[in-house]
């Protein structure tokens, strides 16, 4: 496929979101149960919400971008009962909105608890919030994973790595993005945030990695047999009809040279996975930790565009076996 | 998109199609005076409905920005190529026009040379050009496939093109040899399909196989330039295994007649006649012997009860020894075994004589017996027809060679021998066809034919029977500027139009003054050599005088030949003006009767453009050429569709441009006076007239005595006589005869003598096509082809915004194995290169083609700018012509030079060039080679938009 | 229930591209139009089409074939475009299964296209939305045409009839007895989404010649070897010895 760039910001970008989001009310939720010592820290939350907000919108503004007709977007959340891109169209909106209600609620000091656990924790509008985007959060993730994972014919996509990619990878930008504002607006939690991320991106790295050798070994089901009907070994497309160029043959094919795209996966790799948590790990040694997680954040990010992009350049679609020759 | 639409009003009107020459009935639909939409009438005999790649994209061409809308003229000074014009009006077009013509014709007509190319106006070109008085006109055939009508013609009185065709209907064998995509594109198609699922079996011929060929059930692949010697080893085949139908070569050819053979005397190698009529007109009387076998003597031909040897060896009472033309086939084929041309056409022995066994077994046991009784020529009455259902169809793969004429004639007597001609399942003739072998008309044989003030006494073209017939000087040398209907090329039935702008630059016979081109790319596409011929277009005498002083160009487009005119008159497009496609030219006849058709204007003329048809009137009349002016010397005809309705070919002859609806009421066809309302009546009828002649009168017409003389009554033919079918050509024997000293016609120059004697050979025979004679063939050793492709007309479609993204560039196919030995991947940039140029390419891998031959699509490269398209246009830097690599001459002895053409025909041998392939350096320009110099667009041209988002009427 | 598809016979199809333009020709200033060209007289003229008549060679020489194939919208039963679609813009019409784009709908996110395995969608460039073959839906119902120009512009083109239209849910329509009788196939049936057109199969007519057919009592040899007898008059041995 041709990675679009408005759906590598998009996919990137709102996982970052999401991912950030995670991080906050995680570090919520363990001080909520005191595994975390309790702080008021409203206002970190607060703007750490805006700061998850931020992306989410740019994610969705980008979104825009790959639209040929924005002006009728809102058309699109029509089919939620069939297609993943509806449901990811509803629950985009749904998630930021939580999030915004999250971080007011945080803004506002939290208010009264408003149930109280027989353990003695109050349950306040941060908390209630906090838990349906974590919901939403993870909705979404499996929304945008599902939007790839569900089209059976581009089978390096078709597979729950994808959609656990999706989480780990947001998760993991998230948690380093939390990080990095963290050692800015709540320094007590960027530690925290710093050992969960490299505990995500490992995990990351671990899902990606199955998915590459997964995708190495995949044999395609289509082939130009199955693709014209004639059961012949030796077949060549010698016109796909045309000597220009075509929707078919832009859309579905990334276009660059076999040594680029290979040098893509192998910098996506270091950039999204081994630099991000040797980085992150010398922000936990160090005490000039913020610059090492302002690059670690930087280098991870990068390394996710990459990661998309390589993302969709690998998936070949059975398109393709179409679209093969001009003459 | 909403489904249920209903579509605004839409009228429709009916013309023919002219995207090209196979002129289909189509239906326009016109929205708001905008075309919306064009398909094929189903009222339409030719097409019956379909329509074609080409025909669906009238629209595009239509509004075309690369049209032409003003008449312009070369700015003064510029050079001829560059594409510098102004805009002038038609009066001043006319004027300096007919100034010039004027001047022309009362000193010497031959220097206007008038040639025209695609076109389907022969019928009125060629009366302006004779009115004129010049010699100097042909129309395309000579580079196309006159070897195709002149081999076949001279065999069997009729060819394929437009005058006949394979009975696809009840054929159960059909050989198709040598075609990509003829004019008989639609009908073609139609027919092949039909026959495919009728269950019968196709068989293709081809170096390549692309189109047609693609649904072929048995692909045999030939090296080009070879099918002489398939063709006559089949025959030699079909003579050993006995697989010849006897009955029809002893009735209806000259097989059995007894050919003089003493070496001494002037008629050696000529039928023997009992008596020679005082004037031997264009047919054959019947005055041949057979020798009998019945009484063992020589009789006369058909004589009832007789039953001629076909074999064997004779001597009359006068001691002249004499043996039956079928003997001299069979003596002429017996080395001509399958292994022998095996090794020549690269097809397996095995194969050859399967083909031979299929065609012959088929032919035989399959026969076809129509309960129609008919009466032949010499009044014996057949209950039946009979038909032997093996069917062929030829075309340029065969003619476009220099052996092409005999190797036509081979297939001529090969379709002879199984029986197959004007029978059901075989071949079948369309009026005006058959004719006489060879037809009555002719060229005048001297040059006081051509006299200053006065129409040319005789027609530019005809058929030569002997070498009288030729158009030549006292001193033998060409009147014409082609030298055709020389002793260089005798039989040059159609020119040689592809010589015409070497020979007027060389001045070779003589210098022209004016040439007029229409509807031809001679800077391109139809011209050989091209690089150097577009050098001697704009090439001047010390004087600065141009070699070819004034050069007129009338065209719809602006094509890389526009840029070199001094003088541009915009033509319409044929959605745009009035047309016939008569009965005087090539009509669109079926197999059952004559048919001739119309255009009718279904929109009016773009900017200025104007009909060619109109312009010719025009300069007619203001340089009062008879024809075109009243007793007063006035203009006799108000405009084309006027002339077309009151033009007799004799004052009243009742012989016009339309045979349909003749006669005052329209009550008459092909004779009748002038009807008024005869375009009126062609538009009710779909814009056609099909006579359909009763079933006894549809097959078996070379000799079928009701035909013959309902076609005399009908002043199709001038004589009713049986057509014998010439297995053996006499023909071609007195040319031969000439060329040894003999008989009692003029005899050519000495240098030509040679020459004809080879090459007249009144039996077919097998040669290496003369360019390849004269290759390195270790140096070149493959041979190069085009094809057309089916999407595409000649140059005339890239303008077309749909057509050209199907082919906007085009690449060279090599046989997979042959490209690898010469280390080239698919895609690779190469090097094609003949001895006489060389070209760059990109290359394509291909296991569909013969691994001795490369192929491309031909016309699809472009000169940069040319036809409005951005000079950075694939066509210009991806595709490629191969014609660069093409030379229109051939060295002769010492200095003379020959056209790279048939030595019999003069048919331009496109496909006979050799070549070789390497990669080009990967230091080197990835763009095709030779470049040109961007052409500007021409004033009043449309500007090319960056996007088309067309919709006939307003959107919305 | 009603299904419509075409039925294209790889048998007779020569690959004449009738059915591209003749398509375009119909559509662009049909209901589905306009059919858009980017750079229609530039270099890398790209257009929006429907149909699309491509070329394949099968097998090495000299036993190749050359497969002309053309391919439009397979107007899937099982359709896996429709149901990704956010907006509802593409559907399938349960009335007679034809798949078909709102362009008033549609977003032009593309998403369905890439739901196609078969590459049959196109996004109109300039009109930003998605398009595909309609089955001339606009032709097909058209009362307002006679009987027999009710038909997909790409069938009526078709020199060699190579294009069938009609109901395949029908038995006896024409195009489900071709697709009975003649193999008729459809396209990557890995997928499961049952194409509705369906392809025919080249089929060969081959002749076989017995030795005996050339040895026939018929043969005409049987007449043309027998030579003339020579005149009596002419030398022989017995002039010249007597034994
Ligand atoms: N290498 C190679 N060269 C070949 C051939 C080949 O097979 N291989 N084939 C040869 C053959 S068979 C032929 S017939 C020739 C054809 O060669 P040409 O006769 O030169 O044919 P076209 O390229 O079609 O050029 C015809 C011109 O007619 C113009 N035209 C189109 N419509 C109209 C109209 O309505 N009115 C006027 N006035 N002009 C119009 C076009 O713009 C174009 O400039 O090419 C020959 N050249
Ligand atoms: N679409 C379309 N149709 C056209 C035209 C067009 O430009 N476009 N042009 C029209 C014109 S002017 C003409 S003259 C006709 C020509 O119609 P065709 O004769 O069908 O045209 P060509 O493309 O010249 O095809 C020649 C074929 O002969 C093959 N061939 C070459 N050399 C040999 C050989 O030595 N032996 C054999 N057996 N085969 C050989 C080539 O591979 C090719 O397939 O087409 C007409 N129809
Ligand atoms: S075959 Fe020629 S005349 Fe017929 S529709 Fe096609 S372009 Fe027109
Ligand atoms: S061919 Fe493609 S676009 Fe057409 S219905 Fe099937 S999946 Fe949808
Ligand atoms: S491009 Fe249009 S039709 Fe396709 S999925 Fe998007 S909205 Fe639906
Ligand atoms: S059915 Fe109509 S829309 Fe579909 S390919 Fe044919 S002509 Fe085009
Ligand atoms: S119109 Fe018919 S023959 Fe021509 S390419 Fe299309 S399906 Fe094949
Ligand atoms: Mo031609």
């Amino acid at each position: 496929m041709r990675p679009a760039f408005s759906v590598v910001l998009l996919t990137t970008l709102i996982g970052l979101g999401q991912g950030l989001f995670l991080a906050l009310f995680t570090a919520q939720s363990y001080a909520l149960f005191d595994l975390l010592p309790r702080q008021d820290l409203h206002t970190f939350y607060a703007y750490g919400s805006l700061l998850a907000l931020a992306f989410l919108a740019a994610g969705l503004a980008a979104s825009f971008f790959h639209l040929g007709r924005p002006e009728r977007a809102w058309r699109s959340a029509a089919q939620w009962r069939s297609s993943w891109l509806s449901r990811e169209v509803i629950v985009l909106p749904l998630f930021m909105a939580v999030v915004l209600v999250y971080g007011i609620a945080h803004w506002a000091g939290g208010g009264p608890a408003l149930i109280v656990l027989p353990s003695g924790i109050g349950i306040d509008v941060t908390v209630l919030a906090g838990v349906l985007g974590t919901l939403l959060g993870f909705l979404l993730f499996v929304c945008t994973g599902m939007i790839y994972a569900c089209l059976r014919f581009l089978p390096e996509w078709h597979s729950p790595l994808t959609v656990i990619n999706y989480i780990l990878l947001g998760g993991a930008s998230g948690f380093t993005l939390a990080s990095l504002f963290a050692s800015v607006a709540a320094p007590g939690l960027s530690g925290f945030f710093g050992g969960w991320a490299i505990i995500i991106t490992l995990l990351g790295a671990t899902g990606r990695a199955a998915s590459l050798l997964r995708n190495s070994r995949l044999a395609p089901r289509s082939v130009l047999q199955t693709a014209i009907g004639i059961k012949h070994p030796k077949i060549a497309q010698k016109s796909q009809g045309f000597t220009g160029e075509s929707f078919n043959t832009r859309e579905f094919f990334h276009g660059r040279s076999a040594a680029l795209f290979s040098s893509v996966k192998w910098f996506f790799l270091a950039a999204a996975f081994v630099l991000p948590v040797a980085l992150l790990a010398a922000a936990l040694a160090s005490t000039a930790a913020a610059h090492l997680l302002a690059a670690a954040f930087l280098v991870q990010y990068c390394g996710l565009l990459a990661e998309r992009w390589f993302f969709f350049a690998q998936a070949s679609h059975p398109q393709n076996l179409y679209y093969q020759t001009a003459s | 998109m909403q489904a249920a639409v209903s579509h605004p009003l839409q009228e429709i009107k009916n013309t023919t199609c002219y995207m090209c020459a196979c002129r289909c009935g189509i239906r326009v639909h016109l929205t708001a005076g905008k075309v919306r939409y064009i398909d094929g009438n189903p009222d339409h005999p030719l097409n019956q409905g379909v329509i074609c790649a080409k025909g669906s994209s009238g629209i595009m061409k239509q509004y075309s920005p690369a049209r032409l809308m003003k008449p312009l003229k070369r700015r003064a000074g510029a050079d001829r190529g560059a594409g510098e014009f102004e805009e002038i009006s038609w009066e001043e077009a006319f004027a300096t026009l007919s100034e010039r013509l004027a001047r022309i014709r009362e000193t010497d007509p031959k220097k206007f040379a008038l040639f025209t190319g695609r076109d389907q106006m022969q019928a009125l070109t060629g009366l302006f050009a004779r009115q004129f008085g010049t010699p100097n006109y042909a129309a395309h055939g000579g580079f196309c496939s006159v070897n195709m009508a002149a081999g076949m013609i001279y065999t069997i009185g009729g060819s394929f093109w437009e005058f006949g065709g394979p009975d696809l209907d009840r054929a159960k064998l059909f050989v198709m040899i040598g075609t990509a995509e003829d004019h008989h594109s639609n009908p073609m198609k139609i027919a092949i399909a039909k026959f495919k699922r009728d269950g019968g079996r196709f068989v293709s011929i081809n170096p390549v196989r692309t189109g047609y060929s693609a649904i072929a059930d048995e692909w045999v692949p030939i090296r080009p330039g070879s099918d002489g010697a398939l063709l006559l080893a089949i025959i030699h085949e079909l003579i050993a295994k006995g697989l010849y139908d006897r009955d029809f070569l002893v009735r209806y050819t000259n097989s059995g007649q007894l050919v003089n053979l003493d070496a001494k005397h002037d008629e050696f190698g000529m039928f023997v006649r009992t008596e020679v009529p005082e004037e031997e007109a264009c047919y054959e009387p019947q005055n041949k012997l057979w020798w009998d076998r019945n009484s063992n003597r020589p009789v006369l031909t058909h004589s009832e009860g007789a039953d001629p040897y076909l074999r064997g060896e004779f001597k009359l009472s006068d001691g002249t020894p004499v043996k039956p033309a079928f003997q001299l086939l069979q003596e002429r084929v017996k080395d001509y075994t399958p292994d022998w041309a095996a090794q020549i056409t690269g097809i397996p022995a095995d194969t050859i004589r399967r083909l031979a066994y299929e065609m012959g077994v088929t032919a035989r046991d399959q026969k076809i017996e129509l309960p129609i009784a008919w009466t032949d020529s010499w009044g014996k009455e057949h209950d039946t027809v009979t038909g032997n259902p093996v069917a062929f169809h030829a075309m340029r793969g065969l003619a476009a060679h220099s052996n092409g004429f005999q190797t036509i004639r081979a297939l001529g007597i090969l379709m002879t021998l199984l029986g197959t001609i004007d029978r059901p399942g075989g071949f079948r003739h369309k009026a005006p066809f058959p004719r006489p072998i060879p037809p009555c008309a002719r060229t005048p044989n001297t040059p006081l034919a051509v006299k200053p003030n006065h129409p040319l006494d005789g027609l530019a073209l005809g058929w030569p029977s002997d070498p009288d017939d030729l158009f030549v000087n006292e001193d033998g040398s060409p009147v014409r500027i082609d030298k055709a209907f020389s002793w260089e090329y005798p039989l040059s039935v159609h020119g040689l139009m592809h010589n015409v702008i070497t020979n007027a630059w060389r001045g070779d016979p003589y210098r022209i003054d004016t040439l007029l081109i229409f509807m031809a790319n001679m800077a391109w596409n139809s011209t050989m050599n091209t690089v150097e011929v577009r050098k001697m277009l704009n090439d001047r005498d010390g004087d600065g005088e141009f070699k070819i002083p004034f050069l007129v160009v009338c065209d719809a487009f602006q094509s890389e030949m526009t840029a070199f005119a001094d003088l541009i008159l915009p033509d319409t497009t044929y959605l745009e003006r009035h047309d016939v496609m008569s009965m005087l030219d090539r009509p669109i006849s079926e197999f059952d009767g004559p048919v001739d058709s119309v255009r009718i204007p279904v929109l009016p003329p773009s900017g200025e453009c104007k009909p060619f048809q109109e312009v010719l009137i025009e300069l007619g009349s203001r340089l009062k050429l008879p024809v075109f002016v009243n007793k007063e010397g006035g203009r006799k005809y108000r405009d084309y569709p006027d002339f077309v309705v009151n033009y007799e070919t004799e004052p009243g002859s009742g012989i016009g441009f339309l045979a349909g609806w003749r006669g005052r009421g329209g009550e008459k066809f092909m004779r009748g006076e002038p009807n008024p309302r005869q375009w009126e009546m062609y538009a009710q009828n779909n814009g056609h007239y099909h006579y359909r002649l009763p079933r006894s009168y549809q097959y078996m017409r070379n000799w079928n005595r009701g035909y013959l003389e309902w076609s005399q009554r009908m002043r199709i033919t001038r004589y009713a006589e049986p057509i014998l079918i010439h297995l053996y050509s006499e023909v071609l024997q007195k040319f031969r005869l000439a060329a040894q000293g003999k008989g009692i016609t003029r005899k050519p120059p000495a240098h030509l003598a040679s020459r004809i004697a080879t090459y007249f050979d009144p039996l077919p025979f097998f040669y290496e096509p003369l360019e390849v004679e004269t290759t390195d063939r270790r140096k070149y050793p493959l041979a190069a082809v085009t094809q057309r492709p089916m999407a595409m007309y000649h140059s005339w479609d890239s303008q077309n915004a749909w057509l050209r993204q199907i082919h906007s560039h085009n690449y060279l196919f090599v046989n997979v194995r042959t490209a690898l030995l010469a280390g080239i991947a698919d895609g690779d940039w190469i090097w094609v290169e003949s001895q006489w140029g060389k070209v760059r390419c990109m290359a394509r891998h291909s296991e569909a083609v013969e691994p001795g031959t490369v192929w491309t699509w031909n016309a699809i490269g472009k000169a940069a700018g040319a036809w409005n398209l951005s000079p950075d246009a694939n066509e210009a830097r991806q595709g490629f012509l191969l014609n660069h690599l093409i030379s229109e001459e051939l060295p002769s002895e010492g200095e003379r030079r020959i056209s790279n053409s048939d030595p019999i025909t003069g048919q331009a041998a496109w496909y006979d060039v050799r070549v070789r392939i390497y990669k080009a350096g990967i230091d080197e320009a990835k763009e095709s080679s030779p470049q040109f110099a961007p052409l500007q667009p021409a004033p009043g041209m449309a500007k090319r938009p960056a996007w088309l988002a067309y919709f006939a009427g307003a959107k919305k | 229930m009603t299904q419509l598809a075409l039925v294209i016979d790889l048998n007779v199809c020569v690959g004449c591209q009738a059915c591209v333009t003749s398509c375009k020709e119909w559509n662009t200033s049909g209901a589905a139009g306009t059919m858009s060209d980017e750079r229609p007289y530039d270099a890398d003229p790209s257009g929006t089409f429907f149909n699309r008549v491509q070329t394949f060679e099968v097998g090495e020489f000299p036993d190749t074939e050359t497969v002309h194939f053309p391919k439009s919208c397979l107007h899937c039963e099982d359709p896996p475009c429709v149901p990704v679609c956010p907006t509802g813009a593409s559907y399938k019409r349960p009335e007679d299964g034809i798949v078909l784009v709102d362009y008033d709908k549609c977003i032009g996110c593309k998403y369905c296209s890439w739901a196609c395995p078969y590459g049959a969608r196109e996004l109109d460039e300039k009109q930003k939305v998605m398009k595909k073959c309609t089955l001339c839906v606009d032709r097909i119902y058209d009362a307002a045409l006679p009987e027999r120009d009710r038909r997909p512009a790409c069938v009526m083109a078709c020199p060699t009839s190579a294009r069938l239209f009609g109901d395949i849910h029908d038995p006896s329509s024409a195009v489900s007895i071709a697709i009975r009788e003649s193999g008729g196939y459809p396209l990557m049936p890995e997928w499961g989404t049952h194409p509705a057109n369906h392809y025919l199969p080249r089929r060969k007519t081959r002749l076989r010649i017995h030795d005996d057919e050339l040895e026939r009592a018929d043969n005409p040899l049987k007449i043309d070897s027998q030579l003339p007898k020579p005149a009596q008059s002419e030398p022989s041995l017995d002039d010249v010895t007597s034994w």
